[in-house]
C-alpha cells in the first residue's frame, strides 16, 4: 500500500490535517462550540461554489471566505449579542444557499462540487499536500504558541481577562482556525464529514484524559490511527476513505467511551462498597 | 484605621455609576480599599456586589466614574500578576474538564509573563508553593473535577496567590461548599492576610463570615450604603434597615 505514491500523498495530508482537527477539536468541544466546524463547512460549500464558478482555486477562495465567516460569527456573538448557534446558522444557512444557487446557474460543475463534499484524499496532488502540512503547521504552531492563554480561556474566560489575557482577540484566533482546519478537513473527508474530524477523536480523547495535556496527546494518537486504520481499510476493500476515516474514529469513540463508563461504574461500587 | 494611616490606597472607585439598559445598577459608588484590609462586600440580591467587583477588576466599563488599582486607572493597569481573583462560578466548573490540579494553578501564573506565555519547569517552584499554602500538594496531580467542592476552592485560591499577589478578590467563594470545606477555606484566607499580608477583598452572603472574619464592611444597594470597621457595621441602624429580613446580626469581638 505504501509503495504507491497516491496512497503517500494521502498519509502524509491526511496525518498532518488529522492532527491539526484533533488539538483544536479539544479547545472546541470543552468551549461548547463544537458546531462551528459544522457551520464553517456549510460556508466553505457555498464558497467552493463560488471558486469553480468564478474559476479561481476553490481551496483559496474557501479558505478566504471560511476565515472571513469565522471573523462574522465572532463580531455576530459578541456586538448583536446573538447566541453561539444563532450565529453559525445564520451564517451555514447563507454558504449552503449560496452553494445551491451558484450550482444550478452553472450546471457544469457539479461533479467537482462533488469530491469537495465528500472528500477525495487519494486523489490529493503533490501541491495540495505541501499546502495542506503548512496550513497545518501554521495552525499548529499558533495553537502551540497561544497554549496557555487557549487553555485558560477555555476552562475560565472571566479570569483570564483579570490576568491581562485579551480573551475577544484570542476567542478570533480560534474562530479562524477552525477556519483555515475546516477547508484543510475538507480534502480528507469533505464537507459533509469534516466535523467529524473535528469532533470525534477529541471526543474519544476527553473522555480518559486527566489533564489537558494528557488530552492533546491522547486526541492525537487517536487522530492519527483513525487516518491509518480508515486509509488502510479504503485501500485494501475499495471504499470511499472519507466514510472509513470517520467510521474508523467511532469505532475507536466508542471504546474510550466505554472505558469511561466502565471506570465509573467501578468507582460508584467501590464508593458503595467503602460506605457499607 | 489607625493601621492604614500614611498608606495609598490599593483599590480606589471614585463617583462609579453602571446600569444595564434602563436598570441602573451602581450609583455614586466611591470608598477605598487599603493594603492589608479583609473587607467584606454585603447587600442584598441584586445590588450590585458582583457587577462592583467586576468593574473593580476591568471586566466591566461603568457608564461614569473611574477605578485605580494602585494608583492607575484599571483602562491602562497592566501589573495583574499584582492582583488574585476568584470568580464566583469557580464553584459551578465542568466536573469532566480534563484540567489537573497543576495545570488549573498554573494558569495564574500568565498575568507575569510575556508573550510567548509558556508554564516552563523553573515555574513548577512557585506552583508547589501555592499549592502548599493551602493544603493541595499532594492533589497536584488530580483532576480538578474530581475534588469535592472545598478542594476546588482552595485550588482557585492557589491559582489566584501563585504570583504572591497584594490583593486577592473573591465572589461568593464558598457557594455550594459543604460547612467543613468553608470553614477550612476561611482558615485559609485568614492565614494569607494575616501571616502573608494580603488584601483579602470577598463579596458574600455569609453574615457569618463578617462576624468571625472581616475586619471592615462595605454593604451595597445600588449605593453604598456602609463602609467602615466591622464593629461599627454591627451597630449602624442604616444596615439593620437595609438587611431586615436577609441577615441577622451576632457580632464577635475579633
Amino acid at each position: 500500500m505504501l509503495a504507491y505514491g497516491f496512497m503517500q500523498r494521502a498519509i502524509l495530508a491526511g496525518l498532518f490535517i488529522g492532527l491539526a482537527c484533533a488539538v483544536l477539536g479539544i479547545f472546541l468541544i470543552l468551549r461548547r462550540d463544537a458546531m462551528i466546524g459544522h457551520g464553517l463547512a456549510h460556508v466553505t460549500f457555498g464558497a467552493v461554489a463560488l471558486g469553480l464558478f468564478l474559476k479561481v482555486s476553490p481551496l483559496l477562495a474557501a479558505l478566504a471566505v471560511a476565515v472571513l465567516c469565522a471573523f462574522g460569527v465572532v463580531k455576530l456573538r459578541k456586538k448583536a449579542g446573538l447566541y453561539g448557534d444563532t450565529a453559525i446558522g445564520i451564517f451555514s444557512s447563507f454558504g449552503m444557499a449560496t452553494g445551491v444557487v451558484l450550482a444550478s446557474l452553472a450546471g457544469s460543475f457539479n461533479v467537482d462540487l462533488l469530491s469537495y463534499l465528500f472528500g477525495n484524499i487519494l486523489a490529493i496532488e503533490m501541491a495540495e499536500v505541501l499546502l495542506a502540512i503548512i496550513l497545518a503547521m501554521v495552525v499548529l504552531f499558533v495553537i502551540v504558541l497561544f497554549y496557555q492563554e487557549l487553555l485558560y480561556i477555555t476552562f475560565d474566560p472571566e479570569s483570564a481577562k483579570t490576568a491581562g489575557i485579551h480573551v475577544t482577540r484570542l476567542d478570533s484566533v480560534i474562530a479562524i482556525l477552525t477556519a483555515v482546519t475546516v477547508v484543510l478537513g475538507m480534502k480528507v473527508v469533505g464537507l459533509l464529514l469534516v466535523a467529524a474530524l473535528l469532533v470525534i477523536p477529541s471526543a474519544a480523547g476527553l473522555q480518559v484524559s486527566g489533564s489537558f495535556r494528557q488530552a492533546v496527546w491522547l486526541s492525537s494518537t487517536i487522530a492519527t490511527c483513525s487516518i491509518m486504520t480508515g486509509l488502510f481499510v479504503a485501500f485494501y476493500w475499495d471504499l470511499p476513505a472519507s466514510g472509513t476515516i470517520v467510521l474508523s474514529s467511532l469505532v475507536i469513540f466508542v471504546i474510550f467511551f466505554s472505558v469511561r463508563v466502565m471506570r465509573r461504574r467501578k468507582t460508584s461500587i467501590l464508593k458503595g462498597f467503602n460506605n457499607q | 484605621m489607625a493601621l492604614n494611616v500614611g498608606k495609598q490606597p490599593l483599590v480606589s472607585v471614585e463617583e462609579v455609576f453602571f446600569s444595564f439598559g434602563t436598570a441602573q445598577v451602581l450609583v455614586d459608588v466611591t470608598f477605598s480599599i487599603m493594603p492589608d484590609d479583609f473587607l467584606a462586600i454585603i447587600g442584598p440580591n441584586g445590588s450590585g456586589k458582583t457587577t462592583l467587583l467586576k468593574i473593580i477588576l476591568g471586566i466591566l466599563r461603568p457608564v461614569s466614574g473611574v477605578v485605580r488599582l494602585m494608583g492607575e486607572d484599571v483602562k491602562h493597569f497592566s501589573r495583574w500578576e499584582r492582583i488574585g481573583y476568584v470568580p464566583q462560578k469557580a464553584t459551578h466548573i465542568d466536573p469532566f474538564f480534563p484540567a489537573s490540579v497543576r495545570e488549573v494553578v498554573a494558569m495564574g501564573l500568565l498575568s507575569k509573563k510575556k508573550f510567548p506565555r509558556l508554564v516552563k519547569h523553573h515555574d513548577e517552584k512557585a506552583i508547589d508553593e501555592a499549592l502548599e499554602r493551602v493544603n493541595m500538594r499532594k492533589l497536584k496531580n488530580r483532576r480538578i473535577g474530581e475534588l469535592s467542592g472545598g478542594q476546588q476552592q482552595r485550588v482557585f485560591i492557589a491559582r489566584a496567590i501563585v504570583n504572591n499577589p497584594d490583593i486577592l478578590f473573591l465572589d461568593e467563594p464558598t457557594a455550594g461548599v459543604d460547612a467543613e470545606g468553608q470553614s477550612q477555606f476561611y482558615d485559609t484566607l485568614d492565614k494569607l492576610n494575616r501571616m502573608h499580608g494580603i488584601t483579602v477583598v470577598l463579596i458574600t452572603h455569609d453574615i457569618g463570615i463578617i462576624t468571625r472574619h472581616a475586619r471592615k464592611v462595605a454593604c451595597l444597594n445600588q449605593r453604598l450604603v456602609f463602609h467602615g470597621t466591622h464593629e461599627d457595621f454591627c451597630s449602624s441602624a442604616i444596615v439593620q434597615e437595609i438587611l431586615r429580613g436577609d441577615y441577622h446580626l451576632v457580632c464577635h469581638r475579633h
